[in-house]
């Protein structure tokens, strides 16, 4: 086994090791204290907090990359020297995420079979006992094996989830018996997020029994699990939402705060790049500097020894792009608060006293402007997880060959009109699509709620 | 307080009252069914074909430049090269049909002088080509004249013809018949460099004279004027009478035939290249490009890139008739009960962009369009659930075998593969080992499997780089390729995996893994980005790791994968090739050495830059020999070069299966000429018929939702009623 | 207020050049002339010939920049950049690379993309407007909270799965309706139903939230509180006092729109088969026409620019506080 480190796996751990050290800074500011408090207050927030929470976390752990190592040969053993000592790696990249799934993405059909199948979706040519060519659905590999007789199907489905259910309350117990001493008196309402951290429990010991006997969600035209590829669409998704703002913040904050501060021809300068960038129709820009990025790509075969790092260096790239596309916004919010600021009287009068530029900058602007940031990034999140699907469609999103539910849905879209339609693989695709955008919005408006009681008139872009 | 309240309501109590009763009177305001009939009415009595162009428009509709089979689709109905195929007869039987015989082939050698056929003397053969007296051009206004008769539509100025914005707006046309210098006029627009006929790099290594030709015109100063090309001469073309012609080539090229029959030799009027020529048409789109004039049966009468493309019956097109014979069973599959009507049997025929194939999918079942596709039969992928294509021929499902659609299978002559780049120094070389390895990889690519699970079995697996229904082609035992295959049960089996362990083992890779350094081996396949899937990439990938081959994919897009080609910058690539004539030469010649891109320094066609001395000189014989006997012993051994040196990955042959709707008759596939559309007959009366059975619209939801909004609307007022209330006590408290 | 719009509209020049910049900067090193070139000529017997011929015809053989074989002023306007790029500014957009003249282009397929995006921002904000307005009425009692539950889950849904819906449901199943295309003559009203609904159905969850919002701060205002205890009904509030007063930030919100219809959509009008300046564009975008994709960045900042203008004027003349300087 050797570990991986993909760029955006840097990025991606880079981004919670800041948010914790960033909560952990806050912790004993008053009244961002309460501001928080006022969102984990409702059921609501604690409920779509858990939901997000368990989305990055499957990201994260589908983030811990690694190659497994090829077996040593019998022949090179034998040889003498260094070479024989070598040991090499499979060109496939796992994750942590595909272990703990127990190789869900590993059982591979023919092709099509619809969810919790044990006959493939089409025909083909066989021989039957006395070896005469017959033409009908095959069994699935994977599917229903144990059973003796395909009727006992939907019993033994039953029997394996209470079972399932059993594990799965047991592991809730024991999990969330620590959560329940630490913080039984708190007044929020932890029991909320205790019955959803139940739920998903129990759901993930369910999906992961169940699909070592059944396809939960049917496979695909290549024959791979739909459920697999969807959860592989998590990560995507996750860090799409957050990388393409964590990309654009540090731009954003320097040039907004500059162009608000300084004002003069700093504010004329900052202003004239975001509308001019701002008045390109994103769809284009983006494409473009996808394409532009692609050509990049094409150019340079050898900077990237495997297929996984040349979609994660492309996906890295839109995330900058998208990230520059959506950067005039918050730009243009953060001008307008630092203006407000610094016309402020402790700040005039700190200019007064002659207090440094930076240090102005550092103790009186930025944190005034923290809770913009905190409110771009929530609502940018579910925008650009949406927007995801739409590229992809376009042909400008993600890699083909990573996971992702804007591809699976670009693929899926003429299944539809087959006969019977293949409906498993655009509903995989929606619902955990549909889920982690729905929590992301409803948490965003408590956080704007929270945070800046005024701020509805935004109207967020769809 | 209350008194505001039941007044309000009332009101809305009202609107929803007159919605209710509207709601009926509004659906059936909405007209006979079917509502969702995407076509415009019927403007006249007129014979209307309805069919698709998919997925663009097309680019060029020059017949010099045009070189892509949708835009053949266009220009073959319109225009009519010397010669044709039969509609019917397979093997494809080449026909004269804008001549009235086969043209007449004399040899000459150097000093002009006539020889015998088989003198080695001969440096030149003379091609003499008498045409038909029935030919005329189609109405168009670039024959229009005065009463002087002078062109009637040539214009000084930009300003002076600005009103007439497509052909249509011109209100006078004229027509003429055609002469054999329209053909002569033809060919020297080949040879014109400002039309950058892709035609021109490769027929003037033929024609005699066309290279000198090209390069005293690209001497002539133009600013984009018409310049008379009748007033050069080209050496090899002479133009004899009215309606006599002769071309000849360097010499024996026995294929030049063929190529008479593609678009580039259509009858151009230096007429009309004049009237194009107009200051200010460009501007306008009015160019040859877009507005084709020619002799065929249909002429263009609308051309609208972004909608639709309609084609109408050319009034003066010459007698033609159906043919009286055909290919056996083509008269139990009814293809012969129009025989010897005059032909053609629809009026006009619409073309509607469709950009997705869905919507085109829906509305072929819905009967809107008559068939699935002209071009693709865009079965692939989308409806293949309706049907598969077994061994016992195609299975049809649901509602397709309630509509009596009828197919038509296409096998286009032609090829698609993975070849490998025998320059490579990892799969390349002409060794033993090497061989050894390319052989296991092609065991291990499962060729039948893939065809079954992304092309529903529409395409067969190759074990010949000649398709079916060219000479050269063998099916049965003899046909199988015995390095990958073996002969059970009278059926080609591919090896065992086992088998191809073995041999990896024996190339020096045990179990993939480099017997040497331990390394494991591994393949990068170049494909490009839009051609494939990721689900197919799996796949493949998990083809290759039975026998632990890793793989990589290095998808770019076409002009990129074009330049890795051109260098040899590759390993293993996909690419095609749709052949041009039936003949086997067109194909063999994708592995001659000299057509290798890197040793041509062109864009060659053997990208696998395959290069054998045995090889290289059969087909320099076969190039030059008749078809017979001799010639196929020639192919033979070539094909078996082919096969030893496992040169391709995979191939298969491509088939499509276009779906007919039930009232579209003489629907046979041709799979090289498009010149097929005179052919169609359709029942008009069926036709209507079965789009009103078929269409019939479903309005439960639209009361469904009535209701639905209905009752949320009355609990809402209830709630409405308890808030006001509750407000009013709140207030007087 | 004639000054301050001449002002802003000279103000769009820089940003218009900025625009230009960047965009011929983008697009030509992600495809070069050669490129172009092989793309537009097709697969078969691509000779270089064929390729400089094609360079010389559509006038990419000059260099970039600066041309060094030309003195003065020639030096500068004999080149890609000015006569691609430059010339837009006198709205001559040329040719597009399969030859097509773009200014004709853009004028006839812009009809089709206000046809449809029209209707739907008409009866989207008329929709919206009323969804939010009779939500308001129930403020703070739990029909109002699973409204706007409701609003928020319709928003969480991506627009393909509406369009992939709308046409499976209503054209296919229920044949209600032709699945795709367009028309334009007097049938062109049954192929904008569905890309009509579609649109408004998919706008509800945003916009009738946006609204809610809007109308919620107005009622908490202190002429609201007034009219109530003078005893007005909760319609009358809401029909004579909450919706005039939200009509400014209404009005602004959706001036700024309006030049973008004339973009239409990108995803209705390929997925409707509409022949639009949106589809125009994709199609620009799949088959990398540089041509098209230039103009259409240049029209689209316009447009943007146009619309910001607008709203400022707006401002004024909903609110006449607002004094434009």
């Amino acid at each position: 086994m050797k570990p991986i480190l993909l760029w955006s796996d840097t990025l991606v751990f880079l981004l919670v090791i800041t948010l914790v050290l960033f909560f952990y800074r806050l912790r004993h500011d008053p009244q961002t204290r309460e501001r928080w408090s006022q969102v984990f207050s409702t059921r609501l927030g604690m409920v779509t907090f858990t939901v997000i929470l368990t989305y990055v976390g499957i990201a994260l752990l589908d983030s811990l990359h690694f190659r497994k190592a090829l077996d040593t040969p019998a022949a090179a053993t034998g040889d003498t020297g260094a070479a024989a000592q070598e040991v090499f790696y499979n060109n496939k990249v796992s994750s942590v995420l595909d272990v703990l799934l127990g190789g869900m993405g590993e059982r591979f059909e023919r092709t099509y079979s619809a969810p919790f199948a044990l006959l493939s979706f089409e025909k083909k040519n066989m021989k039957d006992e006395q070896g005469r060519a017959v033409r009908d659905f095959p069994p699935l590999e994977h599917a229903g094996q144990h059973l003796a007789d395909p009727a006992d199907k939907w019993p033994d489905v039953l029997a394996r989830s209470g079972t399932a259910l059993l594990w799965g309350i047991l592991l809730s117990a024991l999990w969330l018996a620590p959560q329940w001493l630490l913080l039984r008196h708190s007044p929020h309402p932890w029991h909320a997020s205790w019955a959803v951290q139940a739920v998903v429990l129990c759901l993930g010991v369910w999906a992961v029994s169940i699909s070592r006997y059944y396809h939960i969600l049917g496979t695909d035209l290549g024959g791979a699990d739909v459920l697999y590829q969807s959860l592989k669409g998590v990560r995507t998704g996750v860090l799409l939402g957050t990388l393409s703002t964590l990309i654009m913040l540090p731009i954003a904050v320097t040039l907004g705060v500059m162009a608000g501060y300084f004002k003069g021809w700093v504010d004329d300068l900052v202003q004239y790049l975001y509308t001019t960038l701002s008045s390109i129709p994103g769809i284009l820009l983006i494409a473009a500097s996808v394409l532009l990025f692609q050509v990049y790509i094409d150019l340079n075969p050898d900077f990237f020894s495997i297929g996984m790092e040349k979609a994660d260096a492309r996906f890295i790239a839109l995330c900058f792009i998208l990230g520059v596309t959506s950067w005039s916004t918050l730009c243009r919010l953060i001008r307008a608060e630092t203006l407000k600021i610094s016309q402020l009287e402790y700040v005039q009068a700190a200019h007064a006293f002659g207090v440094s530029h930076t240090r102005i900058l550092g103790r009186h602007i930025l944190p005034n402007v923290v809770h913009i940031i905190m409110i771009t990034f929530v609502l940018d999140f579910s925008a650009l997880v949406l927007a995801e699907a739409v590229l992809s469609y376009i042909g400008v999103g993600i890699d083909p060959s990573m996971g992702s539910w804007g591809n699976m849905i670009n693929g899926a879209r003429s299944e539809l009109s087959r006969q019977p339609p293949v409906w498993w693989t655009l509903t995989g695709a929606f619902f955990f699509m549909f889920a982690l955008v729905l929590a992301a919005n409803l948490f965003s408006d408590l956080v704007r709620d929270a945070f800046d009681p005024r701020s509805g008139r935004r109207r967020s872009e769809t | 307080m209350n008194f505001e309240l039941p007044s309000s309501l009332g009101a809305a109590r009202i609107y929803l009252a007159a919605f209710a009763l509207l709601a009926p009177g509004l659906l059936a305001g909405c007209g006979e069914p079917p509502w969702n009939n995407p076509h415009p009415p019927a403007v006249d009595e007129a014979l209307t074909y309805q069919s698709v162009m998919t997925p663009a428009p097309p680019k060029h509709l020059d017949p010099a430049v045009s070189y892509a089979s949708d835009e053949a689709l266009f220009i073959m109905q319109i225009y009519e090269p010397p010669m044709g195929y039969h509609f019917l007869k397979r093997p494809y039987e080449l026909l004269p049909t804008a001549l009235q015989d086969f043209p007449q082939v004399s040899y000459l050698d150097e000093q002009g002088a006539e020889v015998a056929a088989a003198d080695p003397a001969i440096a030149f053969t003379r091609y003499t080509l008498h045409l038909r007296e029935d030919l005329h051009y189609q109405p168009h206004p670039a024959f229009a004249l005065d009463e002087a008769g002078a062109p009637r539509y040539l214009f000084d100025s930009a300003a002076a013809g600005a009103q007439f914005r497509q052909i249509p707006d011109f209100p006078e046309t004229g027509d003429r018949a055609v002469r054999a210098n329209d053909y002569a006029y033809a060919i020297k627009r080949l040879a014109d460099p400002d039309n950058a006929s892709p035609m021109l790099g490769f027929m003037s290594q033929y024609i005699v004279g066309m290279k000198a030709f090209s390069e005293e015109l690209a001497q002539v100063p133009r600013n984009g004027d018409w310049l008379d090309l009748g007033e050069y001469d080209m050496q090899g073309l002479s133009v004899l009478d009215e309606r006599t012609l002769s071309i000849t080539i360097m010499g024996r090229y026995p294929q030049f035939v063929y190529w008479l029959a593609m678009p580039f030799f259509s009858p151009i009027a230096p007429e009309v290249d004049r009237f194009y020529h107009n200051p200010g048409f460009a501007q306008r789109n009015l160019t040859l490009d877009w507005w084709p004039v020619g002799s065929g049966p249909f002429m263009m009468v609308k051309n609208d890139p972004n909608s639709e493309i309609v084609l109408q019956r050319n009034p003066n097109y010459r007698a033609d008739f159906f043919p009286g014979q055909g290919a056996p069973g083509d008269r139990e599959a009814g293809f012969l009960e129009d025989a010897g009507k005059p032909i053609p049997f629809i009026d006009r025929a619409v073309f509607r962009l469709e950009k997705e194939v869905l919507p085109l999918w829906t509305k072929f079942l819905q009967g809107y369009y008559d068939r699935s596709g002209e071009v693709h039969g865009n079965t692939n992928g989308v409806f293949d659930q309706a049907f598969v294509v077994g061994p016992d021929g195609v299975e049809v499902s649901g509602e397709l075998s309630e509509h009596n659609i009828t197919m038509s299978p296409d096998v286009k002559p032609g090829i698609y593969y993975y070849g490998f780049n025998m320059r490579d120094p990892l799969v390349g070389g002409y060794t033993e080992d090497k061989r050894k390895l390319r052989q296991a990889l092609q065991i291990a690519f499962n060729t039948e499997e893939y065809l079954n699970i992304f092309y529903k079995g529409n395409g067969i697996a190759a074990h010949n780089l000649i398709p079916p229904g060219i000479s050269g082609h063998i099916e049965g035992e003899q046909g199988i390729n015995p390095y990958v295959y073996d002969w059970v049960d009278g059926e080609p089996r591919r090896k065992s995996i086992e088998y191809a362990r073995e041999l990896l083992a024996q190339a020096g890779y045990p179990n993939g893994r480099d017997a040497r350094t331990g390394e494991p081996l591994k393949i990068f396949i170049d494909v490009q980005s839009q051609a494939i899937g990721n689900t197919s990439m799996n796949w493949i990938d998990r083809q290759f790791s039975q026998i632990g081959v890793q793989v990589e994919f290095r998808p770019a897009d076409w002009s990129r994968t074009r330049e890795k080609l051109l260098t040899g910058n590759t390993q293993i690539f996909s690419h095609g090739w749709l052949a041009d004539y039936p003949d086997p030469e067109n194909f063999l010649f994708l592995l001659y050495g000299p057509e290798s891109p890197l040793e041509c320094q062109c864009d060659g066609s053997n990208n696998s830059n395959f290069k054998h001395e045995e090889y290289d000189t059969l087909f320099r014989q076969v190039r030059v020999l008749p078809p017979g006997a001799e010639r196929d012993a020639l192919v033979a051994r070539m094909v078996d070069i082919y096969r030893r040196e496992a040169v391709w990955l995979y191939a298969f042959y491509p088939r499509d299966i276009y779906l007919n709707n039930s009232w579209v008759y003489n629907t046979k596939r041709h799979g090289i000429s498009k010149a097929t559309l005179k052919y169609i007959r359709i029942d008009d009366a069926q036709r209507q018929s079965m789009r009103v059975l078929w269409n019939q619209p479903v309005t439960w939801p639209l009361y469904a939702i009535v209701i639905v909004l209905l009752a949320l609307v009355w609990p809402g007022v209830l709630a409405y009623r308890r808030r006001q209330n509750a407000t009013a006590r709140n207030h007087q408290e | 207020m004639f000054a301050y719009i001449i002002r802003r509209v000279l103000y769009a020049v820089p940003i218009l050049i900025g625009v230009n910049l960047l965009t011929f900067l983008l697009f030509f090193v992600v495809n070069s002339p050669d490129d172009m070139a092989v793309s537009q000529l097709g697969e078969k017997y691509v000779t270089p010939e064929a390729i400089a011929a094609w360079k010389t015809k559509n006038g990419y053989d000059k260099p970039l920049f600066l041309n060094a074989s030309n003195t003065g002023l020639e030096s500068l306007t004999d080149t890609i950049f000015f006569t691609k790029s430059v010339k837009l500014f006198a709205f001559d957009f040329g040719r597009s690379e399969s030859g097509r003249d773009i200014t004709s282009d853009v004028s006839t397929r812009m009809w089709p993309s206000l046809a449809v995006a029209l209707p739907t921002f008409i009866i989207g904000i008329w929709v919206n407007i009323c969804v939010a307005l009779l939500v308001v009425m129930f403020h703070a009692t739990r029909l109002d909270r699973w409204a706007v539950f409701l609003f928020v889950s319709l928003m969480s849904i991506s627009y393909l799965f509406y369009i992939i819906g709308g046409q499976y449901l209503v054209a296919k199943t229920w044949k209600l309706v032709p699945i795709s295309g367009f028309h334009a003559d007097g049938q062109a009203w049954k192929f904008l139903i569905l890309p009509v609904l579609v649109g408004v159905v998919a706008g509800i969850g945003s916009g009738a939230r946006w609204y809610r919002t809007l109308f919620l701060e107005e009622a908490n205002q202190d002429y609201v509180r007034t009219a109530r205890a003078k005893g007005a009904s909760e319609i009358s509030i809401l029909f004579r006092h909450i919706l005039p007063n939200a009509l400014i930030p209404i009005l602004t919100g959706v001036v700024v729109l309006i030049p973008s219809l004339f973009m239409g959509g990108l995803l209705i009008e390929s997925f409707f088969g509409i022949p639009g300046l949106g589809s125009y564009m994709l199609d620009a975008i799949k088959s990398q026409d540089f041509a098209i994709v230039r103009s259409m960045v240049f029209i689209g900042s316009i447009l943007y620019i146009f619309g910001l203008i607008l709203t400022d004027i707006s401002y004024t003349w909903a609110d006449p506080r607002v004094r434009l300087s």
